[in-house]
């Protein structure tokens, strides 16, 4: 009854268009993630070059390239590798690869079908930013991911790329593998950087805003994300400016979108940084190609799970931050998730806050006592034994996590005017808040679902979304 | 008594070695006894703890923290279902029910023969292949009933052994470090100038 | 360029500047303006982790009003913070509804309930009613997580705060988070229970009814109780305490804050230990040997008892009195034998030590410093006792000094408690001086911060199979080596300080003076002696020998805590007539003639001495069982069955004279003592005495093929405090040889395994353990346990004691 795109043979989600292609330029060859592949096909001509100048030099070029981080907050990188305070060593890199955002699809197929490319952007930021040694960082799931970069690790320390003396050169980095084992919430910096000291990933307390300053064994520590480091290569090679050339000026180069949920052709799309919009995203011909059997549109969640959702009047809205923001949402890490008019939004809603509760680190009691009363409470009312008091104590508690207003998607025909992410919250990290975003994201614009749940009508719901584990 | 047999107790020495503290060395060597093991016994956790130097009660709060270590027998094949949003409205929850019913067990569960553990489990990062699952954490992906039917049919005939190594086995390439390219770990107290290709004075921009 | 710091920000707090030191957080600035913050994670001695949010409040740093944790956001000038907006009340509201989601409401069976910050504070800030109609999360009931703590997780907030302690503190994670999100629970690992010396402190600062200690469970609820603040007499760090009776039974003992001492900590032996003053074996009336009934001990009257010591003290001979003991008693009290010893009976033959510690003039006479000098050094060099068994709290305090900065190092013949922080350095029996001179004459780095730095040496026994003099000579050496560095006396038992500050010391007088500077004293008590008369050593050396008349032991157990058994059991069989004055028939007291029964920690007042030489008050919280006296009316009535008088009638009264005769404690006046300032204790630094620390003597030979003996003290042994305590009479290790693996193997012996331990004294049988912590040439037996003592082994003539080691003829 579902229709689904066709799977690619050995590169499972990607789907070539007709952007430019920067990250996931070698994803169409069978071998892509072997040494031989990576070098003849440019590989390591980035690093060489930027061997070539100064390590100054190099941060600068990543600076004007404008570089936005790729894992959720979109901060510059250049910008953040100068937080490092002057005098103190060592530094540290530690890559983040631990992808768990729900919707997000893109960090595991660069480690899978590219590893070298990631490989050699860690060593140019090691090289550029004085890091001293590299952890890299792998989700605890992803085991072909771990055999991919172990097997180009193990390679690129033999061709030179990696260890003492680098190509001949003074520079000497290692770059430790590490995996992770299963908990979503290490993917914040912080809690990351806890795991990779033995800890529970819990996150640590802000401020410090950034683990530049004070990050893994109290020292200054880089976290970038996979597809942020893979960029590198790229922007040392053909330059800053070239980089530029590619999508707007706050928001230059590419970006790997992955679409999820009812559309035509699901998959992972590098598109244009800053200009495309979520009508080329969803409905270019080249890309999505519409919704499942040409179904209406109802919802998108623009940037993985902890996004307020969108309707079709945002389909207009181009992958560019200070566009997002002011209308109530965020691009955060890539993952448009799409619902069309059959699904049943309340149940949804409780997949996604069900998500953020069941990995609450525990820490925060609005997150853990909150997320799991949200929970209770949705699940309640999409079984259909809730009350319409339920509907108002689901804001309530979503109060508590989130004070005053919760940012949302303006809808004109239900009278809604944006209101602007981010929002304030009682917690240290935004999972809490994210138990809250879908709550609030459906509840305001779809409330008269959850009405029609608690009044005993439940005919709206269609698509059977609700797993109960 | 000691947990780790000879080749893992070298392996451990090795990883704690890249660290530039023991005690980050703990999750590798958490998988490392899993890999040994297929679970993670008391007796792993005691002796992780002396290898990194810390209390068993801290490596079991490091452990149970983490979804992926098993404190309890487990199948050879644990699958797990991905139940997060996009595979949610893809049909996960039949994908999910196909199998219980396939196998006879419910979510959580462990077939009597010990062959497979299922499991109701979160975004796998494959959202756009909808449904998705993994067995002992590799994937399969946009799985029909059919395609689950099968799956289970190669696994218990060992077609897929190639491919799917038992539980507690990760990656079956491990990444070494060889002597003479290695730098070694850097650890805090050792270290306190810049690294010799970085210039001393910071730049002003 | 950077500019120096400010040393004091400005905040306004609910509309009022505030001024607050830079880096401290808006939650204790808050408190210390009056103005109280509700929080449950928050503890003022542990860093924050911010996890309860429950002090979430409005902070403008500049940028307009936020919600941010209290507890985690330092102060900045200009900050202005509002602890009542409209935004506050309605996190704290939210915050309490969700934290009491979860929460069992068991209040009328909690032992928390009536003093429980959850409960108080939900009455406070809460909300109204409770709108969670789910299913609570359910564990099994309270389970033991130790022999003294039992924990139950449904009441279990999860704020960190014992894990945080039991970690951070203590440095016994063996409490631990496990499972994650809402499932979170605290546990111990199967099998391995949380026995840390300090759990109790865990059930202290729990802001639920969580962790409850066992001795005290179902004891009492809150509102029976009566609490006065007292001072810990069990080891001489002096730990403040508040002392709570209910019909007059002390049921609990808390740790108070006070700044110079504890912090809040106890440990469990001296939050436990009140169970012995409850304990129905106290004595209770006085006791005598009946000839009429072979010799028996029964009880008696106190004016036939009284009669009997005074007619014994006023028959011996001249210098024929022995007063041994002292640590067990307040300072009025010590002063009173003292005086009674000196102007009444007419000897100097006393002491408080039970040649277990370093003579009274190397106690006195050495450069004193604080606890708090100790924590603010570049170094602190320990020779002494393992201080993690013998004084806990000083242990706490050093080990939060050197996560600090400051650098522990031990010089000692086995690696201690402290090791985990502190660097150790091995010296054998017997060598600490020559180990000392070594490494000083190194050009390890450490040398250069010892010569030059601010360095405070810990200065005690170490072990009591070893003389006082290798630690004399070892001291000598810092003198002349180390001419800044200062000394914090590792003196252990109780108010030994006290005993020796009040003149319970052969040559001493009160107020750290000699005999021959007695002029101030003098005027008081007539004319003095003038030659000083015999330590406990001595003294028991003349009993043995049949040349002590009358020995009085003052609260004192030669036969278990003196070093060499030996000497005390022919010594107590030679004395002519012994007058015990103790809580219980221990071993000593049962071959006493004449026993009086004396009161107890919180069963009277008066002043207590810590090893830095700090006075505060002791609480009376309950009244003493039987006739009990205080020990100072014991001596008071014997002067004048002697023909003299005291010239006191309270111990107030004695106080004061100890001003008057003592110029070190002139300032410290009965008004000084009880006002509110004296709460951290007034730290007495007057005396005139040197130590004359002599030539160090040339170390004994070491025999090639002998082990060297090291006795130390552990925290739980067979003293009768830990034994009358039912909660901690089970914890004592016992009597376990421990030995470097490496000697155990030359010698054929196994883990576990019975051996014969010889010294030139005798042989006994003990059971043998393997362990690093001891070099090669050395081992280790603690003293004074159940099951077993060291001390027959111990010739305390020798500078050091050597032992074969052998297995047991075929057992195991
Ligand atoms: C709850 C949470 C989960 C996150 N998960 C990830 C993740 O899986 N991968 C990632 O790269 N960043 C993740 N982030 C963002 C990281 O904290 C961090 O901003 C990022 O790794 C920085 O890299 P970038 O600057 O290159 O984007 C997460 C953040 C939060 C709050
Ligand atoms: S918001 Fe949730 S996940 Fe984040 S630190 Fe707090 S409890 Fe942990
Ligand atoms: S006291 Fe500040 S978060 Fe708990």
């Amino acid at each position: 009854m579902t229709s689904r795109g066709e799977p690619v043979a050995h590169a499972p989600g990607f789907v070539a268009n007709d952007t430019p292609r920067i990250v996931t330029s070698r994803f169409d060859y069978e071998d892509s993630y072997t040494l031989a592949r990576y070098e003849a096909t440019g590989g390591y001509q980035g690093l060489r070059k930027a061997l070539a100048r100064s390590p100054e030099d190099v941060h600068a070029e990543v600076r004007n390239a404008t570089l936005l981080g790729r894992g959720g907050a979109g901060f510059p990188a250049g910008v953040k590798w100068g937080f490092c305070p002057p005098g103190t060593w060592p530094r540290y890199l530690v890559v983040n690869g631990d992808e768990s955002e729900p919707g997000t699809y893109k960090d595991r197929l660069l480690m899978e079908l590219d590893p070298h490319q990631l490989i050699e952007g860690c060593v140019i930021a090691c090289y550029a930013v004085g890091l001293s040694q590299c952890f890299l960082y792998i989700r605890g799931e992803m085991a072909v991911a771990q055999e991919r970069v172990a097997q180009a690790l193990n390679d690129a320390y033999a061709a030179g790329y990696v260890g003492k003396n680098i190509l001949g050169s003074d520079l000497s980095v290692d770059i430790v593998l590490h995996w992770g084992a299963g908990a979503y919430v290490v993917g914040e910096e912080t809690a990351l950087i806890e795991s990779l000291e033995g800890n529970r990933g819990m996150p640590r307390l802000k401020p410090p805003y950034f683990p530049a300053s004070i990050g893994l064994y109290g020292q200054p520590t880089i976290v970038n994300n996979v597809e942020t480091l893979a960029n590198l290569p790229w922007i040392l090679d053909n330059g800053a400016e070239a980089f530029c050339q590619i999508g707007t000026a706050s928001s230059p180069g590419t970006r790997m979108v992955a679409v999820s949920g009812h559309v035509k052709r699901p998959g992972v799309y590098e598109i244009v940084n800053g200009t495309t919009t979520f009508r080329d995203l969803i409905y270019g011909e080249s890309m999505c190609g519409g919704i499942r059997d040409d179904n209406d549109l109802k919802a998108f969640v623009p940037g993985g799970g902890s996004a307020p959702w969108f309707t079709p009047d945002q389909l207009d809205l181009p992958f560019e931050a200070s566009e997002i923001g002011p209308q109530g949402s965020m691009l955060g890490s890539g993952a448009v998730m799409v619902m069309d008019h059959t699904t049943d939004i309340p149940a949804a809603a409780l997949t996604l806050t069900r998500f953020y509760a069941h990995e609450s680190c525990g820490k925060c009691v609005p997150c853990r006592e909150g997320g799991t009363w949200l929970e209770q409470i949705l699940r309640r009312v999409v079984d259909g034994t809730g009350t319409a008091r339920d509907l108002d104590l689901l804001m309530e508690v979503g109060e508590t996590i989130c004070p005053g207003e919760f940012p949302h998607a303006a809808v004109p025909a239900k009278g809604l005017t944006a209101k602007p992410f981010p929002y304030r919250m009682t917690t240290i990290c935004f999972v809490g808040p994210s138990a809250f975003a879908p709550v609030h994201s459906a509840l305001t614009l779809f409330r008269e679902e959850f009405e029609a749940k608690v009044a005993g009508n439940t005919d709206m719901s269609v698509s059977e979304v609700v797993i109960n584990v | 008594m000691a947990f780790f047999d000879d080749s893992n107790r070298a392996l451990a020495a090795e990883i704690i070695a890249r660290y530039p503290r023991p005690r980050s060395a703990m999750i590798p060597l958490l998988h490392l006894a899993q890999e040994q093991h297929g679970w993670i016994p008391d007796e792993a956790m005691v002796e992780i703890a002396e290898l990194v130097g810390t209390t068993s009660a801290e490596v079991l709060g490091t452990c149970s923290f983490y979804e992926m270590f098993k404190r309890h027998e487990v199948g050879n094949y644990v699958i797990n279902v991905c139940s997060t949003m996009s595979c949610a409205l893809m049909g996960a929850a039949d994908l999910l029910h196909h199998l219980e019913g396939r196998l006879g067990i419910k979510a959580g569960g462990t077939t009597s023969d010990g062959m497979f553990t299922i499991e109701a489990a979160e975004c796998q990062a494959a959202c756009t292949e909808a449904p998705c699952l993994q067995v002992n954490y590799r994937h399969r992906y946009r799985v029909t009933p059919e395609m689950a039917d099968q799956l289970i049919d190669d696994l218990a005939s060992g077609a897929l052994d190639g491919e799917i190594p038992r539980h507690g086995i990760l990656a079956r390439t491990r990444q070494h470090i060889p002597a003479d390219r290695a730098v070694g770990a850097v650890p805090p107290e050792l270290v306190n100038e810049a690294p010799v290709w970085f210039p001393t004075e910071e730049g002003s921009s | 360029m950077t500019d120096a710091p400010p040393s004091v920000v400005h905040v306004t707090i609910d509309g009022v500047e505030v001024e607050a030191q830079p880096g401290e957080m808006v939650i204790a600035a808050a408190l210390r303006a009056g103005v109280h913050i509700p929080h449950f994670c928050y503890h003022p001695r542990m860093s924050p982790v911010g996890m309860c949010r429950m002090c979430l409040v409005d902070i403008d740093g500049g940028r307009g009003p936020m919600l941010q944790p209290s507890c985690m956001v330092p102060v900045a000038d200009g900050m202005s913070v509002d602890t009542g907006s409209a935004a506050t009340k309605r996190a704290q509201e939210g915050i309490l509804e969700l934290l009491l989601v979860n929460h069992p409401l068991d209040c009328p069976v909690c032992d928390k309930g009536g003093e429980c910050p959850l409960q108080d504070q939900t009455v406070a800030y809460g909300p109204g009613e409770s709108r969670f109609v789910e299913e609570k999360r359910h564990y099994e009931k309270p389970i033991p997580i130790s022999d003294l703590v039992h924990l139950d997780r449904e009441r279990c907030i999860l704020c960190d705060r014992c894990t945080r302690f039991a970690d951070e503190v203590a440095g016994d994670a063996l409490i631990h988070f496990t499972e994650r999100g809402n499932e979170t629970q605290v546990l111990t690992f199967p099998d391995e229970p949380f026995s840390s010396y300090f759990s109790g402190n865990t059930v202290q600062i729990c802001p639920v009814g969580a962790l409850t200690a066992a001795p005290y469970r179902f004891k009492a609820r809150p509102w029976d109780l009566d609490q006065v603040e007292s001072t810990c007499t069990t080891c001489s760090v002096g730990c403040r305490v508040a002392v709570q009776s209910s019909r007059n039974q002390l049921v609990r003992y808390l740790g108070v804050d006070i700044d110079p001492v504890n912090h809040g900590w106890l440990c469990d032996r001296g939050r436990f230990d009140f169970e012995a003053v409850n304990s129905d074996a106290r004595l209770t009336v006085p006791v005598m040997r009946d000839p009429s009934d072979d010799q028996q001990l029964v009880g008696t009257d106190w004016s036939t008892a009284l009669a009997a010591a005074a007619q014994a003290i006023a028959a011996a001979r001249p210098g024929a009195v022995g007063i041994i003991g002292g640590a067990r008693l307040t300072n009025e009290d010590a002063y009173a034998w003292s005086k009674l010893a000196r102007s009444v009976i007419g000897t100097d033959n006393v002491d408080a030590q039970l040649g277990d510690g370093l003579p009274a003039e190397v106690v006195l006479g050495l450069p004193g410093a604080t606890i708090d000098e100790a924590c603010a050094a570049d170094v602190v060099l320990v020779i002494g006792p393992d201080l993690k068994e013998s004084l806990p709290i000083l242990h706490l305090r050093l080990r939060a000094a050197a996560r600090r900065g400051t650098q522990v190092v031990e010089l000692t013949a086995a690696a201690s408690g402290i090791a985990d922080y502190a660097r150790t350095i091995f010296a054998a029996p017997g060598t600490a001086a020559v180990e000392l001179a070594r490494l000083l004459d190194s050009d390890d780095p450490l040398a250069h911060t010892l010569t030059h730095g601010r360095v405070v040496v810990v200065l005690g026994r170490g072990s009591l199979a070893e003389s006082a003099q290798p630690t004399i000579d070892a001291a000598a050496v810092v003198r002349s080596r180390m001419p800044g560095a200062t000394f914090l006396p590792a003196l252990v038992r109780g108010n030994v300080r006290g005993a020796l500050d009040m003149g319970l010391a052969p040559g001493i007088l009160p107020g750290r003076v000699n005999l021959s500077d007695g002029a101030a004293v003098s005027k008081v008590w007539g004319s003095l002696l003038s030659q000083p008369g015999l330590d406990t050593t001595g003294m028991l050396e003349a009993a043995a020998n049949g040349r002590i008349d009358t020995l009085i032991l003052l609260g004192a157990d030669p036969i278990a805590d003196f070093p060499d058994r030996g000497l005390a059991e022919r010594a107590l069989a030679g004395a002519g007539t012994v007058i015990a004055l103790d809580t219980f028939v221990t071993e000593s007291v049962a071959r006493a003639d004449i026993v009086l029964p004396t009161s107890t920690y919180g069963e009277k007042g008066g002043t207590t001495t810590n090893l830095e030489g700090r006075v505060s008050r002791l609480g009376q919280k309950v009244t003493a069982p039987g006739t009990v006296r205080d020990d100072w009316m014991i001596a008071a009535d014997l002067a004048s069955r002697l023909g003299g008088d005291l010239g006191v009638a309270s111990a107030e009264d004695l106080w004061r004279e100890i001003t008057t005769v003592s110029a070190a404690h002139a300032d410290c006046t009965v008004e000084v003592l009880t006002s509110d300032a004296a709460q951290d204790g007034i730290l007495i630094t007057g005396g005139s005495i040197v130590a004359d620390l002599g030539e160090p003597a040339e170390p004994p030979a070491v025999d090639a093929y002998a082990l060297r003996l090291v006795a130390g003290r552990k925290l739980y042994d067979n003293a009768t405090s830990v034994q009358q305590s039912p909660s901690l009479a089970g914890l004592a290790v016992g009597p376990v040889l421990t030995m470097n693996p490496t000697d155990m193997a030359r010698l054929g012996l196994h883990d576990g395994e019975r051996a014969d331990v010889r010294s030139a004294r005798t042989s006994v049988v003990l059971s043998v353990v393997g362990s690093d912590a001891v070099p090669r040439g050395v081992v280790a037996v603690p003293f004074n346990q159940p099951g077993g003592t060291v001390s027959s082994l111990i010739d305390v003539t020798s500078t050091v004691t050597d032992v074969a080691v052998e297995v047991r003829g075929g057992g195991r």
